[in-house]
């Protein structure tokens, strides 16, 4: 019913709208004028709308920035961060005084030439010295920019110093992280997506967990070996058979994989700690590292100006240093409540929006007894 | 090349199997219309899922049916809305409809052709774009739904079917109807270019064609030299998917099951994708820059300012535009270095755009503006040119990129620096060109109500996201609850959203505009805004082979207004010189 009368009124609408336009015809008939003519009043009018927009326009630029600067982000908790947000300060500040200069001279240009009856527009074809002028310009600027751009760039990526650097694994999968700290040897042991099993989320390579592989398929094989001389079917015994097959491979690449670990390497993940929210010692260099299982993922943690992807079968990184903690944070941004994040940030399916871990940046004591309550790796096929 | 004869037509070799360039000009406007219209209802419906996240919502059932139980969005929903929306912008209306209509229309009209080199090819590939079309829009209708991994369907979310919903035959479908539409784009590009180079009149030289044939010239080169690219990124996506082989996949474990593939790398698709993807975006932003520079100059009543500046500018761009698609990449784990070398070309890029930008602004001064409803939207363009183009500093700025990367700020950026500004371009074609495509004029004071509330809107939308973007806010996020530190943002999401369902409801006073014109609008003159142009010079009833007698022959630029010594404001291309009169470049 409801339908049936907005689809009534949308006719009646309709109908109404061509009989105005029909009545303006006819009355530009009359006056002996055509309706799509743009008549001096018309340039008058709209001439003026433009300036006014052109007001309005540069006026709720201001409002939104009074009203809405203060929901951006906070300052930067991290020590490249404040280089960033410098470039970035800067570099706003320019092209907001380029847009204030260029927008306004806009409209001003629409409104002050519009058409007046009796007037001639300027013939001018082009004017190499203002030409000139207008290329040279920008070009300083922009180098300008570029120098100081790239020389940013290269100290957020230098990787020069990072031998001291707490390592730290950040993994993403569809949809959740994980961390894995290195432990004392600040060495992370290898990973594949071959060992991942529900006591190792993360695939990690290590003694114990080859040998937990190795012993589950050793169990699958002696199953289907036992279900093999059982079977009379020939159809099936042949479908079995294949499997096994399939089983004895499957060891033979968990070896491969394992064997092409260095033994040290194997060590190296025993005292690693996987974790389910991430802690960072305060003016601490971190050296993050990331793996994605699945899909891209990015890890963002815009409180920290730090974004990177995760891409399965690849390793990226980041460097960082923060310096505020979590208490410091919440003084500056005067909300209890408030905790860093890292948040994915590359579409991944379906609950990409709340793929999150909570980040806690608190003194190196703290810290320091917050990861000796953490399980080590090793220890977690203990029981 | 056929002489003006009338031959007889019945109603299928006239509107549907047309060889006419004119017609099929007509087939991809109105074919791109409505891929238009359908992303923007998508558009308005995702937005009023951000505006109220989990309250039930009747327009969203009522659209969404089963993908919105109870009125509540599917967040799978959300992402495939989002996909297929900028696909259908980006591709179907911006490139196929936006290129086909123009570069069709005027191609033949201004450079004096009775018809584009092949005709036949032409209808091919408005066909294949009709098919790509259809199997595009068949999608939404699959069980699983459309593709959903985003317009740019990185690997693997969009190579493994099990990553989501989407990825199943949805995925196949975009991947058939997009490799549709590149031929499309091909057989299209090839012709524009062919007839270009060889078919214009006499004394028509390439240093007297009017802009929009440079822009949309320009247009075509970087389609026929980037798309095929794109051809390869799908078929090894293709292969990937159903062939087990393993160009962008390694070491991947999805929903508990280990994967076979190995030695891939996604990031090989980044590059092949954006290879395209960057000079995507001057394929679509081009046409627009070049039906503005030509209503610009005709409303103005003075020649375009710096016309070879111009010129020179377009293949600046064209080629720098080859150079730069890693700056979608910064972050993507490529090496640093690359990040500083693409970071310097994206800068340079700025050059020629703020020389186009100046002599806008130099076209302007001291003309004697004439403000159609075109001309409102070509002025319209250029302040959406400024606005996009500025922001984009901060975007190719590697170090700035690391925080706004895949924020809204991206959003607000492209969206105002493309879609607004080829949209405006596009409009600005419809408004001045209709007259040539269906003889009749369109209604100004519409034009100037649709004018005045789309730019307000399309601001009101689009600005305040930068402000999302530098809060830290995702794009591609189906809500924004599930983060306290977006909680502050409810404001500006709501007034977004509410130009945003604005927009959309307004659009209709421009359809029914369009529609009612065609139909019924006032007849119109040969030549209603006394233009140079040599389309001009055709008659209103729009023939086969497009002049009834001999084709004009061209003895000027086309900028020829308010020319000292001569009585009217212009002087349109075929008039030659008078004895004592030099040629004015
Ligand atoms: C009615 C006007 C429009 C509105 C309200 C609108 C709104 C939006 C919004 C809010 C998003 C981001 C959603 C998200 O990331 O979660 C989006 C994405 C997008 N829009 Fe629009 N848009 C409009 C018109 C256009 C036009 C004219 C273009 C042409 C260039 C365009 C191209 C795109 C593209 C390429 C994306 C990215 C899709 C993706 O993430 O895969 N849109 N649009
Ligand atoms: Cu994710
Ligand atoms: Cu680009």
């Amino acid at each position: 019913m409801i339908n049936f009368l907005i689809l009534i009124s949308l006719i009646v609408v309709l109908i109404t709208l061509s009989q105005i336009i029909r009545i303006f015809e006819i009355s530009n008939k009359i006056k002996n004028s055509r309706e799509s003519d743009i008549t001096y009043k018309d340039n008058d009018r709209q001439g003026k709308l433009l300036l006014t927009f052109g007001f309005l326009f540069i006026a709720s630029f201001f409002l939104m920035n009074a009203k809405w600067t203060k929901s951006l982000l906070p300052i930067s908790a991290s020590e490249h961060g404040h280089e960033i947000d410098l470039l970035m300060n800067i570099s706003l500040g320019l092209i907001i005084i380029v847009f204030l200069i260029l927008q306004p001279v806009l409209f001003y240009f629409s409104y002050k030439y519009r058409g007046v009856k009796n007037r001639k527009a300027l013939f001018i074809t082009h004017n190499n010295k203002a030409e000139i002028i207008w290329t040279i310009i920008p070009g300083i600027v922009l180098t300008v920019l570029i120098i100081y751009g790239l020389q940013t760039w290269s100290k957020v990526m230098d990787r020069s110093n990072i031998d001291d650097a707490l390592v730290i694994e950040v993994y993403g999968r569809q949809f959740d992280w994980t961390a894995r700290y290195a432990g004392e040897d600040n060495f992370l042991g290898n990973a594949n997506v071959r060992f991942i099993s529900d006591a190792n989320i993360l695939g990690v390579i290590s003694n114990d967990s080859y040998k937990s592989q190795i012993f589950n398929i050793n169990k699958k094989i002696d199953k289907l070996k036992n279900q093999i001389s059982g079977e009379k079917n020939y159809i099936k015994k042949n479908q079995l058979s294949k499997r096994y097959e399939k089983m004895i491979s499957k060891k033979l690449r968990f070896s491969t994989l394992k064997e092409k670990t260095p033994k040290d390497l194997l060590k190296a993940a025993d005292d690693d700690i996987v974790v389910r929210e991430i802690h960072l010692p305060v003016n601490k260099k971190i050296h993050m590292k990331f793996r994605a299982q699945d899909v891209i993922h990015s890890a963002y943690m815009p409180h920290f100006r730090v974004q990177m992807n995760c891409v399965p079968g690849m390793n990226t990184d980041f460097v960082f240093r923060p310096t505020l903690t979590t208490e410091e944070m919440r003084k500056e941004v005067k909300n209890e409540d408030f905790d860093y994040v890292l948040l994915c940030n590359k579409v991944c399916g379906g609950a990409h929006y709340n793929m999150q871990i909570k980040i806690i940046v608190e003194s190196e004591e703290k810290f320091n007894q917050w990861i000796s309550g953490q399980t080590k790796f090793a220890l977690s096929y203990l029981n | 090349m056929s002489e003006n004869h009338n031959h007889s037509e019945n109603f299928f070799s006239k509107y549907i199997f047309s060889i006419d360039h004119k017609m099929i000009a007509k087939q991809f406007l109105i074919t791109g219309m409505t891929m238009g219209i359908i992303a923007m209802v998508m558009s308005a419906l995702f937005r009023l899922q951000l505006a109220n996240p989990g309250e039930p919502n009747q327009i969203l059932s009522f659209f969404l049916g089963d993908w919105a139980q109870g009125g509540v969005m599917d967040p799978n929903m959300y992402l495939a809305l989002v996909t297929i929306h900028g696909t259908l912008m980006v591709f179907f209306l911006l490139t196929g409809g936006l290129s086909g209509t123009f570069a069709n229309l005027l191609i033949p009209l201004q450079i004096g052709a009775r018809d584009m080199a092949s005709g036949f090819i032409n209808a091919l590939s408005y066909w294949f774009f009709f098919l790509s079309s259809i199997i595009m829009l068949s999608s939404l209708f699959v069980e699983s739904g459309p593709a959903s991994g985003g317009w740019t369907i990185y690997p693997p979310l969009s190579a493994v079917p099990q990553a989501m919903p989407g990825s199943g035959l949805g995925m196949t479908l975009w991947l058939i109807s997009m490799t549709l539409f590149i031929v499309s784009s091909l057989l299209g590009g090839l012709n524009y270019i062919v007839t270009i180079l060889n078919l214009r009149t006499k004394g028509m030289t390439m240093a007297r064609m009017p802009l929009t044939m440079w822009a949309i010239f320009m247009t075509a080169i970087l389609g026929v030299l980037s798309f095929p690219v794109l051809v390869s990124a799908v078929l090894l996506l293709v292969f990937d998917r159903s062939f087990g082989t393993s160009f962008y996949l390694s070491d991947i474990m999805i929903q508990g099951e280990v994967l076979a593939n190995s030695g891939g790398s996604p990031v090989l698709f980044e590059h092949l994708f954006w290879f395209l993807g960057h000079p995507e975006v001057y394929i679509v932003l081009l046409p627009a820059l070049g039906i503005t520079s030509e209503v610009i100059a005709t409303n103005s009543r003075k020649p375009i300012f710096g016309y070879r500046a111009m010129v020179g500018s377009i293949f600046a761009i064209g080629f720098l535009s080859f150079i730069v698609w890693a700056h979608h990449m910064f972050i993507s784990g490529m090496s640093p270095f690359l990040g500083s070398v693409f970071t310097f070309t994206t800068l340079l890029i700025a050059i020629p755009s703020a020389v186009k930008a100046f002599n806008y602004l130099a076209t302007l001064w001291k003309g004697n503006l004439q403000f159609t409803p075109a001309m409102l939207f070509s002025i319209g363009l250029v302040s959406t040119f400024i606005t996009g183009g500025l922001t984009g500093l901060i975007l190719g700025d590697s170090a700035l990129d690391i925080n706004v990367h895949d924020t809204y700020f991206v959003v607000g950026h492209f969206h105002i620096v493309m879609g607004l500004s080829a949209t405006f371009g596009a409009f600005a074609g419809i408004y001045h060109w209709f007259p040539k495509m269906y003889g009749r004029m369109m209604n100004k004071t519409l034009g100037y109500i649709h004018f005045w509330l789309t730019i307000v809107c399309a601001y009101g939308v689009f600005f305040p996201m930068h402000y999302l973007g530098l809060a830290g806010l995702p794009r591609r996020y189906y809500s924004n609850t599930a983060f306290p530190m977006f909680d502050d943002l409810v404001n500006i999401n709501s007034v977004v959203t509410f130009f945003a369902a604005t927009a959309a409801i307004v659009q209709l006073i421009f359809l029914f505009n369009f529609i009612y014109s065609i139909f019924r609008g006032e007849r119109a003159v040969m030549n209603p805004w006394k233009s140079n142009t040599l389309e001009w010079t055709t008659p209103v009833e729009r023939i086969h082979g497009n002049w009834p007698g001999k084709i004009p022959q061209v003895y000027r630029w086309a900028y020829d207004y308010s020319k000292p010594g001569s009585e009217k404001d212009f002087i349109p291309q075929n008039i030659p010189l008078k004895s004592d009169e030099s040629e004015s470049l």
